[in-house]
């Protein structure tokens, strides 16, 4: 088990930022995030969409506002768990007790909630039935692609994701790959590799079909396609793909006696503290009078939530508020003088 | 102001009258209408306030611009009629708009 003065779920740039501020003022964290990489919804959505209202930077981008938050996370050593989800949030004494979905656990005063809307999650595919053969024949992402090797995959999609499964499969297995339009989202070189592909028959395209059904009993058989016209496919395929994107979930956060509005959760405006003591929600996922879902305002509720955990963390000593422009303390933190 | 239908997928009717300027995605959440999620605030990112616009309707309000469709590929079964309803602005001439909203957003 870890000891942390504060755990933060989230490495979004609320997230960042507020572990900027924990670290600041004498106290250490660690990131959980579900995500594989760092950055929330900058990096997951729009890491090239450029953000114009970040104070003093006029213009960047989602990956830009990232590494420059990592940038001025450079001076302190943070230790981030991705690809892990929070699963469970335990009260222990005075401390809480955190578990991950990939087995850590930490006990700490402080967990600091910048989930953004939730934990980013696999879009799947809507016929019920589909759940049935998920993980065994049926992915949404790909551990071990020696498992397709000789065999017939049907994968759905139009991004970068399906294109590059499709392309790079078909060397090796007999390929469909289904769309429900004739455009493909994915980088030009890569669209006009799965057509040169499909010309060659390596792959067998089918557009303007989604997923209707599929049929097997233990063993996936065949999937039904569904045409815009309302023809129906059938299609023998002992795999199935679906790369369709990620989509946010609350998940386990609804199970943690949290006061919750919709998809947020219920703060107050001087520490972003929820109804339990020493959890806190900032960006995204908080919710008050007035609250403006803006980075900038993910800035400021990290920084207020980070003092809040300063009494937890050090209960017998107090709190002196410094300016990063003077404090020979904040100085020395940041690596700017010995 | 447009009055605009929300046609919920157990087929409850909410019609409510939306300011022009508006968003039909932002005509349901500030009323309360169920099964709009809009979980990124209407930027075009996350496909979660997917509607279907009724037939005579669809030509009718402005053409979907570059992006719009990429997002609906992750929508949650889309059809030829789908539109992401934080991209369609409310105008006079929307007056009578009806829209179906899907069962799930994902």
């Amino acid at each position: 088990m870890k000891k942390t003065d504060a755990l933060i779920i989230g490495a979004g740039p609320t997230g960042l930022f507020t572990a900027h501020q924990l670290k600041l003022i004498g106290l250490d964290c660690e990131i959980v995030d579900n995500l594989d990489k760092i950055g929330g919804q900058c990096i997951e959505l729009y890491p090239d969409k450029p953000i114009y209202d970040i104070p003093a930077v006029p213009e960047c981008t989602g990956e830009e506002l990232t590494n420059n938050l990592l940038n001025q996370l450079k001076p302190f050593n943070i230790k981030f768990h991705l690809s892990e989800r929070v699963e469970e949030v335990k009260k222990e004494g005075n401390n809480w007790l955190v578990k991950t979905s990939g087995g850590n656990s930490f006990l700490t005063p402080n967990v600091i909630i910048a989930g953004g809307v939730g934990s980013f999650e696999p879009r799947k595919f809507s016929p019920k039935e589909c759940e049935k053969f998920e993980n065994k024949s049926l992915f949404y992402s790909i551990k071990d692609k020696n498992i397709f090797k000789g065999k017939t995959v049907s994968i759905f999609g139009g991004g970068d994701s399906a294109l590059d499964w499709a392309i790079e499969l078909s060397k090796e297995s007999h390929v469909n790959l289904i769309h429900r339009r004739d455009e493909f989202r994915g980088a030009q070189a890569t669209v006009d590799k799965m057509h040169e592909l499909v010309k060659d028959g390596k792959i067998n395209l089918f557009t303007k079909y989604q997923m209707a059904n599929v049929h097997g009993e233990q063993t996936l058989e065949s999937i039904d396609i569904k045409h815009d016209n309302d023809e129906i496919k059938n299609l023998k395929t002992e795999y199935v793909l679906g790369f369709f994107g990620l989509i946010m979930q609350l998940g386990p956060i609804a199970n943690w006696g949290l006061n919750l509005n919709k998809k947020t959760i219920e703060v107050d405006t001087e520490k972003f503290e929820t109804n339990q003591k020493g959890i806190y929600a900032v960006g995204d996922i908080c919710n008050y009078p007035g609250k403006l879902k803006l980075i900038l305002s993910g800035f400021h509720e990290g920084a207020l939530a980070a003092r809040a955990c300063f009494k937890l963390a050090r209960p017998d000593e107090k709190y002196r508020f410094e300016f990063t422009t003077t404090s020979t303390n904040l100085l020395k933190r940041l690596g700017k003088k010995e | 102001m447009a009055k605009i239908t929300y046609i919920t997928s157990d087929n409850q009717t909410h019609t409510v009258e939306v300011q022009n300027g508006l968003t039909v995605m932002e005509g349901a959440v500030q009323n309360d209408i169920p099964g709009i999620d809009a979980d990124c605030g209407g930027g075009m990112a996350c496909a979660t306030c997917h509607v279907y616009v009724k037939d005579d309707w669809f030509n009718k309000i402005p053409k979907k611009e570059d992006g719009e469709d990429d997002m609906l590929d992750m929508a949650f079964e889309p059809k030829t009629n789908s539109r992401l309803s934080c991209q369609i602005i409310v105008s006079d001439e929307l007056d009578g708009l009806e829209v179906n909203i899907p069962s799930k957003q994902a």
